[in-house]
């Protein structure tokens, strides 16, 4: 846990300067907070809560309702499968296993080495494209169960 | 010679000269490489194809000839990804890196690349023009049409296709009351999914009290199959702004957010930029346009939460609390974002604004069906051959779009059902294909418009465990806070996996349709009260795959496995 560093410190500090402390862009902190260390730490979820003066239990609420935070941390790459209806219609499911059989990990786990964290989403809105595999933000249409080893390799 | 200081404009007058400026500028016979950008082409390598581009025209010193803009959807996603050749429109699919060198070469000389045209499935002949291909030709695109015309992240393009017009005319020619009888007349319709007459709305939230009120933008498009949303925002965001300053101004607001999911990135990126932009120019922030009005919009990213597509839920999430929806009965016009009258409409439904401020009310109820004016976006996937997105006038039928538009079903199968509406929509079966699509007739059937997804499914496709997908999908993403949904969803689901596990019992089917009635009744939100659609209309229209599955425990179209149960 590096938050309690100053340069740390001082990167949550700017991120709530950003949004002017308005407690309204709680979920838009989180966001940054998180897109800056990969999961939301402790340290800076009590940082949150004085910087925009919320209660540090709705801070932690809110970060436990939403599917996009993570409280543990998480891996240097985030795979996202998409689940949507047409992704699912389009075997979306098959491409999870192969994913999770690669990797050694169920869907919402870390591999042992934090490389990769492997997680379900609902829908990208690429439906036309399905099934849709993304990792670190790019996106991979058509993905077919022998694509998957070489796409993993690829992100290395 | 010192640069014009600011881009700022301070009157209609001003408005009317910057874009006469900008269109003489634009010489209209230059010849213009347009390549998709949107999510889908992307995905399928369109960066590449637009770096290509770039490199091309930079090492021919080509840049008087040959104009590249990067766009927006055009909707064809299927043959991503897409270029265009303008002026004449001349559309090439499946468009690789290694086509660039060839494509700028032939254009060069006036020459068209056959091998990169569109090949008509029926004829087997090559089309050329984008508006001769099939899946465009039923289509009706008024909120779509702009899109290969516009660099989403460029105001100048806008403004050169009449752009913030509507929001001139507005100030300047109307007052607040004409232009919500203006929308009422208009007989547009929510497009989130509601269908609640937009005016009417707008009227509510003007009369009701307080100091301060809001304007929402929904963009939290959750429903699994949608991206109707996301292709407005990230292909001409400027069109979703407009229509969000003229509501406000309509109704007498001064602070608008955007409420986004996060997932969409790009979307996200356009949008931030064409706020950026519209400031620069004076759309908004003070005194826009010198009319003395004021407002700022505000963008709030989701956090994944597909409850937080619903209004309460999401203005929960907008005060930084947890997006948990509330009973309504207060209306969120009266009392809604921190307890003050809110105005929360969905992207599709701003974007049509502009349109009828433009062009009249008169105008815009020509188009459509009796109770439902207007177009509207569909996004096609699923088991159909021309995925995309669609924009058809509303009351067309079912089988116009998905034979007509969407080229049936691949590999020659068998349709079966169309799904629409999200989770909380219903399976539409083949017997009813001639069905004209609006809200009132969608409704009638057991489904709903919802946001505009429509997922066809064939043979293939068994719809007990269609059902159970949907009703897994809305069992997780149940807020909890009321107990229908919560503890309905959980034994319908169990009760549906079992089915499709072979372990189904009789008397399931009459259970199924009793835990529906109570959360149809009880729910506190809508994602509990349609949560029952799928189920429902899956067992009226496809009860015999229930009962193949219950009493034979056979899957008719293959996909359950239920072998492993000893038959008895």
């Amino acid at each position: 846990m590096k938050v309690k560093d100053k340069p740390a410190k001082q990167k949550v500090k700017s991120i709530l300067g950003r949004y002017q402390g308005d407690p309204g862009m709680l979920v838009s902190v989180l966001q940054d907070v998180q897109a800056e260390y990969n999961y939301l730490p402790k340290e800076a979820l009590v940082q949150v809560s004085q910087g925009l003066d919320i209660p540090l239990t709705q801070v932690y609420s809110v970060a436990s309702f939403f599917k996009a935070f993570s409280l543990k941390p998480r891996g240097k790459h985030i795979l996202n499968v998409c689940l949507g209806t047409a992704c699912h219609v389009r075997g979306a499911v098959r491409i999870l296993e192969e994913i999770e059989r690669a990797l050694g990990i169920k869907s919402g786990g870390t591999t042992k080495d934090l490389k990769y964290t492997l997680e379900r989403v609902n829908c990208v809105g690429a439906c036309a494209l399905g099934p849709i595999v993304i990792v670190d933000g790019n996106y991979s249409g058509q993905m077919k169960s022998n694509k998957v080893k070489p796409l993993l390799e690829s992100y290395n | 010679m010192a640069k014009r200081k600011t881009n700022r404009i301070n009157s209609p007058q001003e408005l009317e000269a910057i874009r006469e400026s900008i269109i003489k500028s634009r010489d209209p016979s230059q010849t213009c490489i347009v390549v998709c950008g949107g999510t889908g082409c992307l995905a399928l390598g369109a960066q590449d194809v637009i770096a290509g581009f770039r490199r091309k025209i930079q090492e021919g010193g080509l840049e008087k000839k040959l104009a590249l803009r990067i766009t927006g959807c055009p909707g064809f996603c299927e043959k991503g990804p897409l270029v265009v050749i303008k002026p004449e429109n001349i559309l090439y699919q499946q468009v690789r890196g290694e086509d660039v060198a060839e494509i700028v070469s032939e254009t060069v000389k006036g020459n068209i690349v056959d091998r990169l045209l569109y090949t008509d499935p029926d004829t087997g002949k090559k089309i050329t023009y984008e508006s001769e291909v099939p899946f465009y030709k039923k289509q009706k695109r008024l909120l779509l049409g702009d899109n290969s015309n516009i660099d989403p992240t460029e105001i100048r393009d806008y403004l050169a296709l009449g752009g913030y017009a509507a929001l001139s005319k507005a100030l300047f020619k109307m007052s607040p009351e004409k232009i919500i009888k203006e929308v009422k007349k208009s007989g547009l319709r929510g497009r989130g999914g509601g269908g609640f007459p937009a005016g009417v709305k707008w009227e509510s939230c003007r009369r009701a009290e307080g100091d301060t009120k809001y304007v929402i933008c929904n963009a939290e498009e959750g429903d699994p199959g949608a991206f109707v949303d996301r292709n407005l925002l990230e292909g001409n965001p400027h069109s979703v702004l407009e229509g969000m300053i003229i509501g406000a101004y309509a109704i007498g607001a001064h602070q608008g957010y955007v409420y986004i999911r996060n997932e969409y990135r790009l979307a996200l990126e356009h949008l931030t930029q064409a706020i950026k932009q519209a400031e620069e120019y004076g759309f908004l922030g003070e005194n826009i346009l010198g009319s003395g009005f004021d407002f700022t919009v505000k963008i709030s990213r989701g956090g994944g939460a597909y409850v937080c597509g619903e209004s309460t839920a999401l203005m929960a999430s907008l005060e930084g609390k947890v997006g948990e929806p509330r009973a309504k009965y207060i209306h969120t016009v009266e009392r809604g974002l921190w307890e003050q009258p809110t105005n929360l409409n969905n992207v599709e439904t701003w974007a049509n604004i502009p349109l009828i401020i433009n062009s009249g009310a008169n105008w815009y109820s020509t188009i459509g069906s009796e109770g439902s004016k207007g177009t509207k976006i569909f996004s096609l996937s699923g088991k159909i051959n021309n995925t995309g997105l669609v924009e058809v006038p509303m009351g067309i039928t079912l089988r116009e779009i998905i034979y007509d538009i969407g080229g049936g079903i691949p590999e020659d199968r068998k349709f079966k059902a169309a799904q629409t509406g999200g989770p909380g929509g219903g399976c539409i079966p083949e017997s009813l294909l001639n069905l004209p699509v609006d809200f009132d007739e969608l409704t009638k059937v057991g489904s709903v418009m919802g946001s505009g997804s429509m997922i066809v499914m064939d043979e293939t496709t068994c719809m007990v465990d269609m059902a159970r997908y949907f009703i897994n999908f809305l069992e997780r993403e149940s807020c909890g806070k009321c107990i229908p949904c919560r503890e309905g969803l959980k034994r319908m689901s169990q009760i549906l996996t079992d089915i499709t596990e072979g372990k189904g019992k009789d008397g399931d089917i009459g259970l199924l349709e009793r835990l529906s009635a109570a959360l149809i009744d009880s729910s506190l939100c809508a994602l509990g009260s349609t949560a029952p659609n799928p189920v429902l209309t899956t067992i009226r229209y496809f009860r015999d795959e229930y009962e193949a599955h219950i009493r034979d425990r056979r899957c008719p179209a293959g996909v359950c496995k239920l072998d492993a149960v000893i038959r008895k």
